[in-house]
């Protein structure tokens, strides 16, 4: 059987739902943004198999590439809020930051 | 000169009073006593620009009837709204009268109203007064004229209640302005007639509506009317019998003013817009204002003759010789009638100034003896002022010959014209219309009787008061006008013969006008007896606005007037020239005996006053009363107008505040349903909305948990959701 389309979508699939699960139920908030570096791939992956199957070509490697770099600026970001979470709450469960609770 | 430069000129002397009212109305106060220069300086300027003037129209245009323009202000609708200003030989006349008697007035105040309170508002108002008054002169207009005319009234009104600390003068003043208000209510219907029928507030075109035969309403009648109308403002103004009342009182102001306003100017103006129209009066019009200035000139010398205040005697006086100049109009005496009123100008003005002479130096003295409780008004407390005052006294002799009509003095002449005129109209018309020589002639009696009596009272025999005894003659600026004015009652101002002024210059350039009435509604003996050309008056188109014109009148009237015997302008004329000497003779007799009896009553004490005032008490009482005039309004007009009020405010506060009470409680007593409605049903729906809109939000609020995850897992459902519908 020969390795095609279909299975990069479903490892982006399962790579996506795992994420997506890291980012639910997770209580770290790191924990929660590897979830999301996760979600990130799973489209990467997306975007690679549509520019080797699916007739995107080089615009896909660029999007991949841009998404990478998105990932990276988000990460620090990211990092930022929780060193911010941190410095608030002395801990970074982010079940107990509900202060936005209506 | 061309006569371009005529109406520039014209609005310049208009001007310049007006910006003494502003300099001394706004820098009066740092002024101070220089104020009165300054007024007195701008007259100057003004008398000689008014003489430019004058001399330019009466020797250089003297024959064209009048130099004017036309401007329109304002369209209302369809219809333009026409003013100007014109200079005719009147008008010219009267820039000199006003602008003259204005400066010696400005230049007496220095001295008389020196150290008032209120120095330079005094000069404010005279400038004030001065624009007005010569608003009046040269407006060739009904509107013009009526705003100026009103102008002139306020300035009469601030200045008799000039010392307005003083009740009696503040309520002169009222009763000045308030009197002079029905008048004006008169003159302005009247004006609008004339502006609904002709569609014009101009003098000529008016005069050419009418002589085109449109009447008012049709009806020859309202012509008549609306003349009698336009009269009833000139009967406001110039003092006429039924509204006389207010000009005695007047004399509450400072005499100067009295000079100015009450004597020479002002009251002249209802004589001259009498004359500038002049050409509208209908024959039954005329007999009004005959029989209105016959009425007032009987009644107010009959006043006169027994009134102790100096000022009184002089302002019935005024009273009485207006109501000749009004006689003089109505019976057809255009030019002697106007005459009259320039020569009486100069000698009631001077005699008013004399009596300012006289009342200052009394003041003064009763000052300097800190005497504060003796008039120093009344006659009574004079006496032998001749010794003490002595260039008063002679002026003040000279121009009382002038007023009594004695022979070379301007007063002989205008007043023997006047009375010439009266037996003319009366001979022509016959009937009852006799009465007015006879009470012409009467009046002319007691003018000479009463002046004399005060002239003999005031200034002959003893000192009657130690005041008198220390009277002392005034400075300079107020004796050098009483004799500038009696220089100017002299007759040879006004024709080189002292005892017949009508071969005189002013009788050549002031020449009746031909009546725009058509010939079936005017007197006979007024018409023009030989045939002229059209008088009406050419004109330019009147579109441009700024553009001046000169419009041509009728250069032959002059040139009949100053024919040589036997062509007169009208049969009315050739009358008045048969009954010149009868006139003249019957006339001097009449004023020699009252003269005469005034000499034997007060001077030689041959007939005692007081006996005759005992055996005529009733007539005495009545005299001195002034008829109960006063009284008479006080019970006709005053407590009516009090009645009427007084039901008035009944109805006002029984009935009226009793509707709007009654209305008030009933939009209480709703308002207070409403309220209820509003607070239960209105509030109470908006409450339960906001209720369940709370009660909804507090279920709602439960999902927003603050926790990102969870709304991570919303999103998720909802894009699930979506999912399952759209694909």
């Amino acid at each position: 059987m020969e390795i095609g389309l279909t299975h990069y979508l479903i490892i982006s699939a399962i790579l996506f739902s795992l994420g997506l699960y890291g980012i639910i139920t997770r209580k770290h908030a790191i924990m929660v943004l590897m979830g999301l570096e996760l979600v990130l791939n799973a489209t990467n992956i997306n975007f690679i198999a549509f520019a080797r199957y699916g007739g995107m070509n080089i615009e896909g490697h660029i999007a991949a590439i841009f998404v990478i770099i998105l990932a990276a600026a988000e990460a620090a970001i990211a990092l930022a809020i929780v060193l911010n979470i941190y410095q608030n709450f002395r801990h970074v469960n982010v079940d107990e930051v509900d202060n936005l609770k209506g | 000169m061309t006569q371009d430069v005529v109406l520039p000129l014209s609005i310049l002397i208009l001007l310049i009073p007006l910006l003494s009212f502003l300099i001394n109305i706004f820098f009066g106060n740092k002024l101070g006593r220089l104020s009165g220069v300054v007024g007195t300086t701008i007259l100057g300027i003004d008398l000689g620009l008014a003489i430019v003037v004058a001399f330019t129209k009466l020797t250089s245009y003297g024959t064209l009837h009048i130099i004017q323009n036309r401007v329109e202000w304002f369209n209302l609708g369809s219809v333009k709204v026409l003013v100007g200003i014109g200079i005719d030989n009147i008008a010219a006349i009267m820039l000199i009268v006003v602008t003259l008697i204005s400066f010696l007035v400005h230049l007496f105040s220095t001295v008389y109203m020196e150290g008032d309170r209120r120095y330079p508002k005094f000069y404010a108002y005279l400038g004030l007064f001065t624009f007005s008054m010569l608003g009046i002169v040269i407006a060739n207009n009904f509107l013009l004229m009526y705003i100026f005319w009103e102008l002139v009234g306020i300035s009469s009104y601030l200045l008799i209640g000039f010392w307005y600390e003083k009740n009696s003068a503040s309520n002169a003043g009222k009763k000045a302005f308030i009197t002079n208000r029905i008048g004006d209510l008169g003159f302005f219907i009247g004006i609008m007639i004339l502006f609904f029928t002709y569609g014009s507030f101009m003098f000529e075109d008016v005069f050419a509506g009418i002589s085109s035969g449109v009447m008012p309403f049709n009806n020859p009648t309202m012509l008549t009317i609306a003349g009698i109308c336009i009269f009833m403002g000139a009967m406001g103004k110039s003092a006429q019998f039924p509204l006389h009342v207010w000009l005695p009182d007047a004399m509450e102001g400072p005499t100067p003013v009295s000079a100015l306003i009450h004597a020479a100017t002002m009251v002249a103006a209802g004589v001259y817009l009498v004359a500038k129209v002049f050409a509208m009066f209908t024959a039954d019009a005329l007999t009004f204002i005959a029989v209105i200035g016959t009425i007032t000139a009987f009644i107010s010398a009959t006043i006169a003759l027994t009134q102790v205040d100096f000022k009184k005697v002089l302002a019935y006086s005024t009273v009485s010789q207006l109501g000749f100049m009004v006689m003089s109009l109505g019976v057809g005496g255009y030019t002697n009638g106007f005459f009259h009123l320039v020569t009486h100008a100069w000698f009631k003005a001077a005699l008013f100034l004399a009596a300012g002479s006289v009342i200052h130096a009394m003041h003064h003295a009763a000052h300097h003896m800190h005497d504060h409780h003796t008039d120093a008004q009344d006659i009574n407390n004079m006496g032998g002022l001749k010794k003490t005052m002595p260039w008063t006294y002679r002026t003040f002799l000279f121009v009382t010959l002038a007023l009594s009509g004695i022979p070379l003095t301007s007063g002989f002449l205008s007043k023997d014209g006047i009375l010439a005129g009266t037996l003319a109209y009366a001979n022509l018309t016959g009937g009852w219309h006799w009465i007015i020589p006879v009470l012409a002639f009467t009046a002319a009696g007691m003018t000479a009787f009463y002046m004399f009596r005060l002239t003999i009272v005031a200034f002959h025999g003893e000192h009657k008061t130690e005041i008198a005894k220390h009277t002392k003659e005034n400075k300079l600026p107020i004796v050098l006008p009483l004799v500038v004015l009696a220089f100017m009652s002299l007759w040879i101002f006004y024709s080189p013969n002292p005892i017949d002024a009508s071969k005189g210059w002013f009788h050549k350039m002031i020449v009746q006008p031909k009546s725009a009435v058509p010939d079936a509604y005017q007197w006979s003996f007024l018409l023009n007896e030989h045939a002229e050309e059209d008088a009406t008056v050419a004109h330019q188109a009147e579109g441009s606005t700024t553009h001046l014109e000169a419009t041509t009148g009728k250069p032959d009237d002059v040139k009949a007037a100053g024919h040589t015997t036997g062509h007169y302008l009208n049969k009315f004329q050739e009358e008045s020239h048969h009954f010149h000497y009868i006139a003249m003779i019957l006339s001097l007799l009449i004023a020699g005996s009252g003269i005469a009896l005034a000499f034997m009553i007060y001077q030689y004490k041959l007939i005692s006053a007081d006996k005759l005032e005992a055996r005529f008490k009733f007539l005495h009482t009545f005299s001195l009363n002034k008829w109960y005039f006063d009284e008479l309004y006080q019970a006709t007009a005053i407590n009516g107008i009090l009645v009427v009020s007084k039901a008035l405010s009944w109805f006002d506060n029984y009935v009226v505040d009793g509707l709007v009470n009654l209305s008030s409680y009933v939009t209480r007593g709703f308002s207070y349903v409403v309220g209820l409605f509003d607070n239960y049903v209105i509030d109470g729906a908006v409450n339960l909305t906001a209720t369940f809109t709370g009660f909804l939000g507090a279920k709602l609020r439960k999902v927003q948990t603050g926790h990102i995850q969870s709304y991570v897992v919303f999103v998720l459902l909802g894009i699930l959701i979506l999912l399952y519908f759209f694909i």
